[in-house]
């Protein structure tokens, strides 16, 4: 059986600013980013849906040591967001100054972009992440 | 299944820069445990090698078949085990196994990490190699990030205001500290204060350097029998009376359980129901603390508190020789070190310690310690416990 969502797919589509996720035709549930398996019933009964990449903050941290060849983008943000559809999504927090950012981002309503991770010596090629901005 | 019993234990000081290779390091605690277990190279049937990251702080893969050679223990089947800081934990369960199930009678366990060589951006590289390639460390994901994630999590789901969650997690890295300073084989031999927590730098919000263990190089090692070799070679086996294991998706995947790792909750009640044993029955717990906060979302986990509440046990002292549940009397991982690929060895060799009373002039006995637990969590949510007894005599 073929994967159902592969992650060239994925990213290509985001980015696009289109986040891709997986509807069970068993349970309707979401499974987002995309598995194999359904995250709630684990069938593999599985369509491709295109989800809003609007949610709210859960949690966040700022980073302040980064790994190898990416201490140029510190200080950074990263948040888990709930997205609309369920599942929650990491990502970064831009067009905000790390400095300033404290616990009352959580519980904050956010909108998807993109920024693309060019890839370093380990990594299997470029991987777009989800860049989150504050707003509805 | 046979009865198995600890009957050797070695361990490598743990530091900064070693001038041994990995190899050298585990053939250093490799034959502490074999000279402790009256064993040698011929009688060791197969070996069980955790490690993490020897592919890039060496440049070597198979480093376990080079090592059964080295020891003498030619041609045996020797398995590496990779569960990034779980994989010596991981490693002890499978050759616990493979002893109950009666296919060896006396195997050579243990893990073997070079961490410092790689230097602190490598080594936070390759530690963020734990998280999910594709999908998380692109976002910028490290693993002080992951604890960092998790720890704001923690203070909003459980009502716990920061300020007091800051001083908890200040208190695991203190109270790691005091003990680290007897333990010889420690990294940190150095007592820290709250204050030193809170002032120090930060790596990944909220958590400070001394929140975080440091990147460390060493081994640790254990020599594993069934019970008939045992009582025929030692005087205090110490039994593996329960052991488990379970494994996650990436962190995101786990958004219905986070800040708690639901791996641990199904691991650990594993171990408890081999054993028949319960939270209340265990002595003396070594548990994973990557990081001050992951010590307090363990020790709930593991039964010791309630959910939101397991800061208090270091507040109230309940963690420390005498307390409730006296956890990390070695200094933890924040104080003796963590080579990842040798932490679950550790782990277990600090406990076979405690529970053959063997700590008294280091002053961190538990007096009278006779069922422990060993904790070790690997990337965003491999866990593996185990859980030793002391024959009752
Ligand atoms: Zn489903």
């Amino acid at each position: 059986m073929e994967y159902p969502l592969p992650f060239e797919k994925y990213n290509n589509a985001l980015k696009n600013n289109t986040l891709l996720g997986l509807t069970c035709r068993q349970c309707r549930k979401i499974t987002c980013p995309p598995q194999m398996a359904c995250r709630e019933c684990a069938s593999f009964d599985l369509e491709i849906t295109e989800l809003g990449g609007t949610g709210t903050i859960q949690t966040y941290t700022i980073i302040y040591v980064a790994a190898e060849n990416r201490e140029n983008e510190v200080p950074y943000v990263i948040v888990l967001v709930e997205l609309e559809e369920g599942p929650w999504i990491m990502g970064e927090l831009c067009a905000i100054n790390p400095d300033e950012v404290g616990a009352d981002i959580i519980g904050k309503s956010v909108k998807m972009g993109n920024r693309v991770f060019p890839g370093d010596k380990y990594s299997n090629g470029e991987a777009a992440r989800p860049a989150f901005y504050l707003g509805d | 299944m046979r009865k198995v019993a600890i009957i050797g234990t070695g361990h490598t000081d743990f530091g900064f820069n070693s001038p041994k290779t990995g190899l050298e390091l585990f053939c250093d605690a490799a034959t502490e445990a074999m000279a402790e277990a009256n064993v040698q190279s011929k009688d060791i049937q197969a070996l069980y090698c955790g490690n993490g990251l020897s592919d890039f702080s060496e440049g070597q893969i198979m480093i376990q078949s080079y090592i059964a050679d080295s020891l003498g223990c030619r041609n045996i089947p020797a398995t590496r085990f990779e569960a990034a800081c779980s994989s010596a934990t991981v490693a002890i369960r499978d050759a616990y196994m493979w002893v109950a199930s009666g296919f060896y009678d006396i195997v050579l366990v243990g893990g073997t990490e070079k961490a410092t060589a790689m230097g602190t951006a490598l080594a936070t590289r390759t530690f963020a190699m734990g998280t999910d390639a594709r999908y998380e460390f692109p976002a910028g994901l490290t693993f002080p990030g992951f604890f960092g994630l998790l720890a704001n999590l923690y203070a909003s789901k459980y009502n716990v205001p920061f300020e007091r969650l800051r001083r908890q997690m200040s208190l695991v890295s203190v109270q790691s500290h005091s003990y680290g300073v007897n333990n010889p084989h420690a990294q940190f031999k150095k007592e820290i204060t709250v204050d030193k927590v809170e002032k120090a730098f930060m790596v990944a919000s909220p958590l400070t350097l001394l929140d975080c263990c440091p990147f460390s190089d060493g081994a640790a090692a254990l020599v594993i029998a069934s019970e008939e070799k045992a009582k025929e070679l030692c005087d205090t086996p110490i039994y593996i009376a329960g052991v488990g294991q379970a494994s996650s998706g990436m962190l995101s995947s786990q958004y219905k359980d986070i800040p708690r790792l639901k791996a641990r909750d199904i691991s650990v009640k594993q171990a408890y129901d081999m054993a028949g044993v319960g939270p209340q029955d265990i002595d003396v717990c070594e548990l994973h603390d990557c990081f001050s906060i992951a010590s307090i979302i363990a020790a709930e986990s593991l039964g010791f508190a309630e959910f939101g509440k397991g800061g208090q046990l270091w507040e109230n002292e309940e963690t420390r020789i005498g307390g409730k549940i006296p956890i990390n009397i070695s200094g933890g991982l924040k104080s003796k070190g963590h080579p990842i690929g040798a932490t679950g060895a550790s782990q277990t060799v600090e406990i076979v310690k405690q529970l053959r009373g063997e700590l008294t002039s280091q002053k961190r006995q538990v007096e009278g310690a006779k069922v422990g637990l060993v904790d070790t969590l690997g990337g965003d949510g491999i866990i593996c416990n185990l859980i030793l007894k002391k024959e009752e005599k």
